[in-house]
């Protein structure tokens, strides 16, 4: 398996460098993922983040991208809630980069 | 693995020039973007495969097993024993090449060994050498060859660039089918270890949770009543289906990304707004709560195992009758397999429509109905109120999912839905259709992203027949009734065809569907305008 240098610890990832044990993520991890994206975090991205990390504590699954949307347009205002805002904010797509920063696993399947 | 960023036309330069050396002389390189991650050790764990081990596909050494090739060669022998056809598929060849070039991997790659006749050859060479008397004698005059490392490793690498589509099955003399053979070869690969993530994530999920995207039932619950939201917004009418529910009808069963991913939700928003207006004494299950069978990408056995499920919940909850939702290898498993597999399901009866009384007689072993006939069935007896009005934004054509076209022969169902709800639809050229569909090149467990150059390769033929209808009549909807197609083919038009969307034909219906007591419609299931509303405007305007 590969790892990733965090804070001199060797943290476990896999192939797309999704956490391999989802107890390891802290948030300077996901701020350090990210910077290895050339991408710094802000308080928007923080809110999706952090509303991944909830759902997923409650559903055990990333939620579908239309739920996502949705919460984001209660938080942000309507004029955000929509998937082209959330591509600006991670460009490799949310259910991927933002699962990833939130240290989810991707889902599989017919997906 | 750096990022996947060829462009269409770089794709494009197809090399289909055969290379000087010999087939056999001709070393497997294994490419970046062409093939999957291995799988997780704890998923395998999970169902109990066999020589669970670290390994990379682009690395030398695979940490095989010490007896590897025993167990590859006892695993062919038992195959022989067990399964007719292959030992008929391993003999009967005779190199005709009527297949070559009817496979989208080939036609999207130029690599020899993705002929049909080449990568059923891969494994033919091995049979002959420990099978046959001609082999073991005559080796690579007689066609026969050692099994080493690297022949292991070229029947994995190409074992994976197969969608077990059957294209190539139907222009073969001897009706070889080549999927028979890749499920043989997949199964050799799943006794080392060799399984991909792609396939064991959601095997194992499908195990443990009853679902390969391991939603669970308050998850499922809560996407559907997310759905169901949506569709108050656009009707106002709030449904309220059931779920495992005794006594029930019928029970439903979908494939899970219909629960998930987008286009897939508005495909499952159109079977709550059809069985919610037809008043269906029907359920949904959270634990059949998967209609695919990603265990049939690693073996017949985990195959039979994830599918027993529905039987099961079925007798449980003591239905009459189970239909089926818009899925493609579901289709294969359970029209080809389930009831000698999983039945007899002589606790059911024969499905019955409680709308029209029909009896579809077709699905009398495995008590099992598709959404399409049971939709063609209503249409055709008046039973739905339809404005095919409201797809007049959409220029519709459809993709017949391999399994469902080659695995059990549906072509007009789903043709006769889509003219009765759809105004402008439009067939792609007839050699691509029916039952010569092309792939949509990312089918058997191999729609990961990794892979996304062997992707869309294998999607071009069938994007380039979408293309031609684009072009020549603007088509902008591509429908059809798999699960797969939906999350694969989005991908594949963005990367060849821009502009053309993908969509489940229960969507289609739903959008048509008028329904008792019924907001003014505005928008369609995507919450986007409805075509009528802005031409009416325009209308008013010309007044």
């Amino acid at each position: 398996m590969p790892t990733v240098d965090f804070q001199g610890k060797q943290i476990e990832v896999d192939e797309d460098g999704y956490l391999v044990n989802l107890d390891d993520w802290t948030k300077d991890l996901g701020e350090q993922m990210a910077k290895g994206d050339g991408l710094d975090l802000t308080e928007a991205h923080w809110e999706v983040i952090n509303f991944l990390r909830d759902y997923y504590a409650k559903y055990q699954i990333a939620p579908m991208i239309k739920i996502l949307v949705k919460e984001i347009a209660k938080v942000m205002g309507p004029e955000k809630g929509n998937t082209k805002y959330l591509y600006e904010l991670f460009p490799d797509g949310p259910a991927k980069q933002a699962c990833r920063y939130a240290g989810l696993p991707k889902p599989t399947g017919c997906v | 693995m750096a990022k996947f960023t060829a462009k269409p036309a770089e794709l494009l330069k197809i090399d289909f020039k055969t290379p000087k050396t010999d087939w056999m002389d001709t070393p497997v390189e294994i490419r970046e973007h062409m093939y999957c991650h291995p799988s997780k050790a704890k998923d395998l764990e999970t169902v109990g495969f066999p020589n669970i081990h670290e390994w990379k596909p682009v690395d030398e050494n695979w940490n095989l097993p010490e007896n590897w090739k025993e167990t590859v060669i006892n695993g062919i022998k038992e195959r022989l024993q067990k399964y007719r056809s292959f030992h008929v598929f391993m003999d009967i060849c005779v190199r005709c090449g009527a297949c070559a070039d009817k496979c989208h991997f080939y036609l999207g790659t130029g690599d020899p060994k993705n002929m049909p006749v080449l990568r059923a050859e891969l494994l033919r060479s091995v049979y002959r050498k420990y099978f046959t008397t001609g082999g073991k004698i005559f080796g690579k005059t007689a066609g026969a060859r050692e099994l080493t490392e690297d022949v292991l490793k070229e029947i994995w690498y190409y074992y994976y660039q197969c969608t077990e589509c059957r294209r190539c099955s139907v222009f073969c003399p001897y009706g070889i089918d080549q999927a028979e053979i890749t499920m043989i070869g997949r199964e050799l690969t799943n006794l080392l270890g060799l399984q991909l993530g792609w396939i064991a994530g959601p095997v194992a999920n499908c195990y443990m949770k009853g679902n390969h995207l391991g939603l669970e039932p308050h998850t499922i619950k809560s996407n559907i009543e997310f759905m169901l939201d949506d569709i108050e917004t656009l009707t106002g009418i709030r449904i309220n289906p059931t779920f495992n529910r005794k006594g029930a009808e019928i029970l439903f069963v979908t494939p899970s990304g219909d629960l998930f991913g987008v286009p897939g939700v508005y495909t499952a928003m159109g079977y709550l707004m059809l069985f919610h207006e037809l008043g269906l004494d029907y359920t949904w299950s959270t634990y059949a709560s998967e209609g695919g069978n990603f265990g049939f990408f690693t073996s017949n056995e985990m195959a039979k195992r994830l599918n027993s499920k529905i039987y099961a919940e079925a007798k449980r909850l003591g239905v009459k009758w189970i239909l089926g939702g818009e899925c493609g290898h579901m289709w294969r498993v359970l029209h080809q397999y389930m009831d000698t597999w999983n039945g007899p399901a002589d606790f059911l009866e024969v499905p019955k429509s409680p709308i029209t009384g029909t009896v579809f007689d077709n699905a009398k072993s495995t008590k099992m109905t598709h959404i399409s006939e049971f939709t063609a069935d209503l249409i055709r007896h008046g039973k739905l109120k339809l404005d095919p009005g409201r797809n007049d934004h959409l220029k519709v054509t459809f993709h017949d999912s391999c399994n469902t076209s080659r695995g059990m022969g549906m072509f007009e169902e789903p043709r006769y839905v889509i003219k009765n709800v759809c105004n402008h639809f439009y067939e792609m050229p007839e050699n691509t259709i029916r039952e010569k569909t092309f792939c949509c090149g990312s089918g058997t467990g191999l729609n990961a992203s990794e892979n996304m150059e062997l992707r869309m390769r294998g999607g071009f033929p069938r994007a380039n027949a979408v293309r031609y209808v684009h072009e020549q009549h603007g088509v902008n909807m591509l429908a059809n009734i798999c699960a797969i197609d939906r999350a694969t083919l989005s991908a594949s038009m963005d990367y060849w065809v821009p502009g053309v969307g993908v969509a489940g034909i229960s969507e289609l219906v739903a959008n048509a569907l008028v329904m008792k007591g019924e907001k003014e419609r505005t928008q369609d299931l995507r919450l986007e305008p409805l075509p009528q509303k802005s031409g009416e405007k325009e209308g008013a305007e010309n007044v």
